[in-house]
């Protein structure tokens, strides 16, 4: 293993992070004191209670779900994108490391990143309602996996991006959607039933449920479901990447 | 002693259908300094980058050090540095930075005293913590070859080090390179320009279409190519070389009044003076003399057809 090459992609990424640290968690706190102005307190004074939790509360584990997901595409794809645009993406293809180290220092990097963003959202939402977590550690189980996941996603997505356009498409276009209909800011038990089975093969609603469990003890599937997605989830990207690598597929001509 | 770099059989056929190596095989020599030769699209940087793993080759197989590049990628990728031709650099990171990035890549634990070394060498010490973007070209190129140097690689790859750098700076890199071989790393660069590879090369390889079409020790090369002509202008016309001169093995150039004397820059004397002596003593009053060094463009053409003639 060539443990160097993974803690030297991991600085080299952290250190563009806190080069833009502001931006970097600025922007998500004020978006998520957007969501709870908007949907906490306008649309929380009218639907006061969903299953025992109030409205403001039972949001923010998918509105935490929401931007991690987002950070962790967005983040990824820009750190292995960033490299193939300007060229510096020589130096990973002729590095003895392998498919594994070189994913690990960016996924980890990213996953990094989306994870200081979830806390610092959490931390945020402890100033607007009253939250308990009564599973802290799968809590952080569940958000550290959605982190390295969707991370591993991001970098598949950068891997295939050929521009910018692209590079936007996939969050914008595939991740902020599941997110909204994955039940971030409601129950699926508050859909009509034909709703109900179409969402179960949306991927995100097994995440949000499994996070959900986590702070209040209730959920709409299973943990087990929400684990064994999850982990299937993380399989197909590892899979992915390591045809990606074998392959060469839009990175070695 | 078995080469260091042993390239046997590479063919390279882009995703497009091009052909850029066809059937390359080359030894490169531990210690030796190899300058790769070409014009533009000759293969060169294809050739570099397959070595290197950049890119996958078609056929054919490469191993550096012993170890093969694809079974044994890690044992082979860990000796090799390579400068690319293009600056490919990240632009906001610090340079210290970016060099230290390099070396933890190639699996070296970080020694920040040996990158001193390299930067103060590279007179980018004073450079250090400055970003990328605020350096002039020739900086860049530096850095790129202070991240090549930074994991002490045993072969060093130069793709084109002198594309865009000043004479001060060409100085210092040959200074450089002449430093490398000496503590024993081996070193292949491609230039266009064969004065380069005169000044610093063991050996040269002439690549062109993706085919080597010599491998020799410069000297040999020098003594074969390394041809000057001399054009002597005269006065008035003449109808041929006069007799007195006909020992000269002269030639009348296109126009009548010009007279072309082809000599070896490798032999002890170029015959020069006795020409120019034997001239006025002919009685022809001389207007302009130049000389010019055959251009690698005319050794191309020259190996290409040798080459064609077989
Ligand atoms: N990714 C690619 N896809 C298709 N063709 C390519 C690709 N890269 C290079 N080529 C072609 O392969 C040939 C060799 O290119 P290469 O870059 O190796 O030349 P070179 O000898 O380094 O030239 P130069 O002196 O200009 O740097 C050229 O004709 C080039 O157009
Ligand atoms: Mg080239």
């Amino acid at each position: 293993m060539n443990l160097e090459a993974v803690r030297a992609i991991y600085l080299f990424e952290m250190s563009r992070t806190f080069r833009t640290i502001w931006q970097s968690i600025v922007s998500p706190v004020i978006s998520t004191s957007l969501y709870f102005v908007v949907f906490g307190a306008a649309i929380g004074s009218r639907i006061d209670q969903v299953e025992g939790v109030s409205y403001g509360a039972f949001i923010v584990p998918g509105l935490i779900m929401l931007s991690v997901l987002v950070q962790s595409v967005t983040n990824a794809s820009f750190g292995i994108y960033f490299p193939k645009f300007i060229g510096t993406i020589y130096e990973l293809l002729s590095a003895p490391a392998s498919f594994l180290e070189i994913t690990a220092g960016y996924v980890l990097a990213a996953a990094t990143k989306s994870l200081m963003i979830g806390v610092i959202i959490l931390l945020t939402a402890f100033f607007f309602v009253d939250l308990r977590i009564e599973h802290p550690l799968w809590m952080v189980s569940f958000l550290v996996l959605t982190c390295l996941s969707f991370s591993l996603f991001g970098f598949i997505i950068g891997i295939w991006a050929q521009n910018f356009e692209q590079l936007q498409l996939v969050p914008l276009l595939v991740v902020t959607p599941l997110v909204f209909l994955g039940g971030s800011f409601y129950s699926i038990s508050m859909l009509p039933p034909v709703w109900q089975t179409i969402t179960l093969f949306n991927p995100v609603v097994y995440l949000v449920s499994g996070f959900r469990w986590s702070f209040f003890g209730m959920s709409d599937v299973g943990l087990g479901w929400s684990l064994l997605a999850i982990l299937a989830f993380t399989a197909i990207c590892l899979a992915t990447i390591w045809w990606i690598f074998r392959t060469g597929y839009r990175i070695r001509s | 002693m078995a080469p260091v770099v042993s390239v046997t059989g590479l063919v390279k056929t882009y995703a497009s259908g091009f052909v850029a190596l066809n059937d390359v095989s080359l030894n490169i020599e531990e210690g030796e300094i190899l300058a790769l030769l070409g014009p533009n699209g000759a293969g060169k940087t294809t050739l570099i980058s397959t070595i290197c793993g950049i890119t996958t080759p078609s056929a054919g197989r490469v191993s550096v050090g012993g170890h093969d590049t694809i079974r044994d990628y890690r044992a082979a990728r860990k000796l090799i540095g390579l400068v690319p031709q293009e600056i490919n650099l990240e632009p906001f990171e610090k340079v210290l930075n970016t060099v230290r990035f390099s070396r933890g890549l190639f699996g070296k634990p970080r020694d920040d005293a040996h990158l001193e070394r390299v930067l103060r060498q590279l007179s980018l010490w004073d450079k250090k913590d400055a970003k990328v973007i605020e350096l002039s070209g020739g900086m860049k190129r530096r850095v790129l070859i202070a991240k090549a140097l930074s994991h002490e690689p045993r072969v060093l790859f130069l793709d084109e080090p002198t594309a865009g750098v000043d004479v001060e700076l060409r100085k210092d890199l040959w200074e450089t390179v002449r430093r490398l071989k000496a503590e024993g790393v081996t070193i292949i660069l491609t230039t266009h320009y064969i004065e380069e590879a005169e000044a610093i090369a063991d050996r040269i390889a002439v690549i062109s279409k993706g085919d080597i079409l010599l491998v020799e020790e410069k000297a040999a090369l020098m003594r074969r190519l390394g041809r000057k002509q001399m054009v002597i202008e005269l006065q008035a016309p003449i109808d041929a070389v006069p007799e007195a001169l006909a020992h000269h093995a002269l030639e009348t150039g296109p126009d009548a009044d010009t007279l072309i004397y082809t000599y070896d820059t490798q032999r002890e004397r170029t015959g020069i003076t006795r020409l120019l002596n034997e001239i006025q003593a002919a009685g022809l009053q001389l207007r302009d003399v130049q000389t010019r060094q055959s251009s690698l463009e005319e050794i191309f053409v020259g190996l290409v057809q040798e080459e064609e003639r077989g």
